[in-house]
């Protein structure tokens, strides 16, 4: 491996107090706009104006802090948050931590999109209906699908819309009531099933073959006139792409289920491979993944889902269209599944969106897709040369954006696995990575995915700040286990104090109830 | 000559020299080859009929901003638009907070790591929790009406029954929101709604209605303060006791913005609260700045039950200083998969820092003296309105938003929202197409932002367009 010198780093650490904790009665952070004095007496006293049993007694117990003082904490806070700007995020796979233009935050921040409410006259709304048009027609062309709604607000919004609106699509052909099950893959994000769950069906989780595909043979053996479809990704967390993707589709059709493709991280394979064409009948993609949306603290988020012509009708209201001269809403729909979110979604992540792929053209994008692959290839040469590192399943394949790798044998060898890495890797100033979903198929996991933002220089030192943590494991296991070590703050002392309900404090309040009790 | 090479800005490996630096050390001579593990049929051969790339950022920016010159918004125009979106102050530092890279582009990311960031989470929880009097509050989801639906299913969790009912003062939205999420009848884990009729006096709940429709079959009364109507809902307290009486969760949805003149929902009898954090600290962004909350006393089978994530504040070895961790994560979609209490997922997460700002900048007089001023200006343009001949203000006790009935003025909602326009009025939210019990009505919204000349000019342009 190459020669890096780790950084010294050390966060912030302000020791900051809760701002609960902060201030002196008395102390005021802001003034609100106040009623004018001819209505003040014209009207009375406020409270007046409420039923006498609806008002509130007692003052609100928040913090009483000057304005300074509550920037400067929440300022402090904010340095005590790596984020993915300053702390490169190549660790956490399946999220695609990409570079989120610092252009497009200043335009969606403009008043002429922030001071916008949904439901103006759409004459006043072209600008923003526009651009949601534009990206639909982008998205079309990156996917193969015929319409997208841009309502869900986030990805697992997204794949429960599409449960919701498997469970219409058959409803609409009077064999709901028989259809009552979908399956999915347990190397798929966990929404694949925890949304339809949540829509009524019953779910079936594939597990690998030996080469880590879904297994084909048990596809076959468990669709049935039951099947409502199927929910998976492709290429699996794993970065392991499934060649017989369309065998799978084609197994699920023949029995009468509908195929979706959960793309919420399509960035290896935008331009190179099309959800329609594999043979989908709908897909999602994370706007605040593979479109440069910024994931802002997980959240807000748009989950834009697409969908076949011949599903077009069940999607949400309202869609957005266009008669040659204006945009339009669209609520005559009266197969739409309704709504799944108020109003049309978290449109600033549609605006990035639009953005991004305007600056990338077709070029870019297969660009972007073909580098973020070349990434995680090299990244991929250096991690497998760490002692005790390993990469299970499909020996020999190349992975597409991302791979999971196991620390098993580290933990075996020294006792410290990959939650005491994690902790450990932060300390040289990139984020912490991602482990993986659960279950843990993979022992002891970890799942990075340097999409195209990141450089070789980059790569080369979190590969690097990788082997120094596996070093250190194996001379001084109890160091690691100890970690962080140049955090704001230390190891949890005790963390069975999750599952303790006379200790866990959701609140400053339930906190200060429960150690008064001690 | 070479190849032409996309170069971008964003993706720095695509320069020449080390794009084939880190081909040679990956043993490839074309980036195809990366490829190979994609079968030829699954392929997409084609150019991606896309427009040609703005390369520069400026180009860009003027493309964008050309597009979005075409909106008309609610600083152009004077807008009494409300109905789960509505226009409050966002104070200068909750920009410059929400706005501060860090947050901006933190994700999920270790407890360590983004420590400011679960700091800030927590202090969100707990202010949150003085504001509705509660001791959990869970992670947020992406708006008031998932967290209705969320709620309601918790409580058909909790009580083993499935069925709810729900007065017709709601947004028709949120209730087109909670029916999906309580689904067909033919689904195993539906939730059959009720509507219980609003008293079209008060237009608050038919306590008539509602008694009638209560059984030991239902698992929750779900109810607003204020409601969709603005009415705020004197009956609070005996709905829940109601509710409780047989076997049923109180489950009511408020919005945080009155929380400093209206009771909080737990002295009423609420046992589950949600709501949307938008009116406390964010733009409207045309319907972005959502986000919905779900709160409940700190006892195991709420949390238990609570499909979102819930997180404790914690101890390390170094006295006074303090860490974050999941409570009882294994419920979670994200451990437990198709068995886990519905699903949880990135939702908006950003906008519980900006909340939590916003209600520290507020404190106690802040919120008392913001609730005072929206009861003050939505009353004084009730008066003024009240006033002008043919139109009625139907109900009584409301906080912020209010129906306007225009029956006796010859003209319907849009015609007259359509004059309006002329005078750079956006009116209020024509409700006659959703509630036709309410004849020619609309939804008007007032807040702190409304000056007393802003209702002033409502009030004189309505004279004039009904004239």
């Amino acid at each position: 491996m190459k020669d890096v010198k780790l950084r010294r780093f050390h966060s912030a650490a302000w020791d900051e107090p809760l701002i609960m904790e902060m201030g002196t009665k008395g102390e005021r952070g802001i003034i609100p706009p106040q009623a004018a004095k001819e209505v003040k007496e014209k009207l009375g006293a406020a409270m007046d104006l409420l039923p006498e049993n609806m008002r509130r007694q007692k003052d609100i117990d928040l913090p009483e802090v000057s304005q300074y003082h509550v920037l400067q904490h929440y300022l402090r806070l904010s340095q005590m948050t790596m984020g993915m700007d300053l702390g490169a995020d190549i660790g956490e796979g399946t999220c695609t931590m990409k570079y989120s233009p610092k252009m497009h935050d200043q335009v969606v921040n403009s008043s002429k999109f922030a001071d916008l409410h949904p439901m103006q006259p759409e004459e006043t709304l072209q600008g923003i209906l526009e651009i949601v048009y534009g990206l639909e027609q982008y998205l079309k062309q990156i996917s193969g699908m015929t319409k997208f709604t841009f309502q869900p607000g986030g990805g697992s919004h997204a794949t429960y819309t599409n449960a919701c609106l498997m469970r219409k699509y058959h409803e609409a052909r009077g064999e709901l009531g028989q259809r009552d099950e979908v399956i999915t893959t347990i190397f798929s994000h966990p929404c694949d099933g925890a949304t339809p769950a949540t829509a009524g069906f019953k779910v079936i989780t594939l597990m690998p073959d030996e080469n880590g595909y879904p297994d084909l043979e048990a596809l076959k053996s468990i669709v049935s006139e039951r099947t409502a479809g199927i929910m998976f990704t492709n290429p699996e967390d794993t970065g392991i792409f499934n060649p017989k993707v369309a065998e799978y589709v084609k197994v699920v059709h023949d029995a009468g289920g509908l195929c979706f493709y959960d793309q919420a991280n399509a960035n290896g394979i935008m331009g190179m491979a099309r959800a329609f064409d594999a043979g989908f009948d709908a897909c999602h993609f994370n706007l605040h993944k593979t479109f440069s949306s910024p994931h802002g603290c997980e959240g807000p988020a748009a989950g834009a889902y697409g969908v076949r012509e011949e599903l077009a009708k069940y999607l949400p209201v309202p869609t957005v269209e266009f008669d040659g001269t204006k945009y339009y809403l669209d609520y005559d729909r009266p197969e739409s599944i309704g709504k799944v979110r108020s109003f049309f979604g978290n449109l600033q992540c549609v605006i990035r969106a639009y953005a991004w792929i305007r600056s990338m053209g077709a070029e870019g994008i297969k660009t972007a897709a073909q580098i973020s692959v070349l990434n995680n290839n090299y990244l991929d040469k250096l991690l497998l040369s760490i002692h005790g590192v390993s990469r299970p399943y499909a020996e020999g394949k190349r992975r597409l954006e991302q791979a999971r790798y196991s620390l098993a044998k580290v933990k075996e060898d020294t006792g410290v696995g990959t939650v005491e890495i994690r902790n450990r890797l932060s300390d040289f100033g990139v984020q912490g990575y991602w482990m993986s979903h659960h279950p843990w198929i993979v022992p002891e996991p970890f799942t990075p995915e340097p999409c195209e933002t990141y450089s070789k220089e980059d790569l080369d030192y979190w590969a690097a700040a990788m082997a120094q943590c596996v070093k250190e494991a194996y001379e001084d296991p109890e160091f690691v286990m100890n970690a962080p070590h140049a955090m704001g703050n230390t190891k949890i002392l005790d963390d069975s104090i999750v599952t303790d309900p006379d200790r866990w404090a959701c609140t400053y309040r339930a906190y200060k109830k429960k150690r008064a009790k001690k | 000559m070479a190849e032409k090479t996309f170069v971008h800005p964003y993706i720095p490996n695509s320069a020449p020299n080390v794009k084939a630096e880190m081909m040679k050390a990956v043993g490839i001579e074309d980036l195809e080859e990366l490829y190979s593990v994609i079968p030829e049929h699954l392929r997409f051969r084609g150019k991606l009929d896309l427009p040609e790339p703005m390369m520069a950022e400026y180009e860009l920016r003027r493309h964008l901003e050309e597009i979005l010159a075409k909106n008309v918004i609610c600083k152009d125009y004077l807008s009494f638009l409300g109905g789960g979106c509505w226009q409050h102050y966002v104070p200068a530092v909750v920009d410059e907070i929400v706005n501060r890279a860090e947050f901006v582009t933190a994700y999920c990311g270790g407890t360590y790591a983004d420590l400011g960031k679960f700091q800030a989470r927590f202090e969100f929880y707990s202010m949150m929790a003085e504001m509705l009097d509660v001791d959990a509050v869970s992670e947020p989801i992406y708006d008031w009406g998932a967290a209705a639906g969320l709620s309601i299913r918790m409580a058909s969790r909790l009580t083993g029954k499935n069925e709810v009912l729900i007065p017709k003062n709601i947004s028709p939205e949120r209730l087109a929101q909670i029916r999906t999420l309580c689904q067909p009848e033919i689904m195993p884990n539906s939730i059959k709604i009720t509507l219980v009729n609003a008293d079209p006096k008060t237009g608050g709940m038919d306590m008539e209605d509602l008694k009638a429709k209560l059984s030991d079959k239902i698992a929750a009364v779900y109810f607003e303060v204020p409601s969709y109507f603005g009415t705020v809902e004197k009956n609070a307290a005996t709905v829940s006791e109601l509710a409780k009486s047989v076997g049923a969760q109180s489950v009511v949805g408020v919005d945080p913005i009155s929380l400093g003149v209206i009771a909080p929902p737990a002295s009423y009898g609420a046992d589950i609260i949600c709501g949307d954090l938008q009116s406390i600290g964010m733009h409207m962004l045309c319907g972005g700045g959502q986000s919905g909350f779900i709160a409940f006393r700190d006892e195991p089978a709420y949390l238990s039950e609570c499909p979102l994530a819930i997180y404790t504040i914690a101890e390390t070895a170094v006295e006074g200083q303090y860490a974050y961790a999941e409570v009882l994560p294994e419920r979670t979609s994200y451990e437990a998969r198709d068995k886990a209490k519905d699903w949880v997922g990135t939702a908006s997460g950003l906008w519980t820092i900006g909340a939590a700002v916003y209600m520290a900048l507020m404190g106690p007089q802040g919120m008392k003296e913001v609730g005072e001023t929206i009861l003050y200006n939505s009353n004084y343009a009730k008066q003024l309105l009240g006033e002008i001949h043919g139109v009625k203000v139907l109900f009584d006790t409301t906080f912020k938003e209010f129906v306007v009935n225009f029956d006796g003025t010859g003209k319907t909602v849009a015609e007259i929202n359509k004059a309006l326009e002329n005078h750079k009025i956006f009116g209020g939210l024509d409700l006659s197409k959703d509630f036709p019990w309410l004849g020619n009505s609309a939804l008007y919204c007032v807040t702190e932002v409304h000056m007393k000349k802003d209702i002033d000019r409502l009030a004189s342009a309505l004279k004039e367009v009904l004239k």
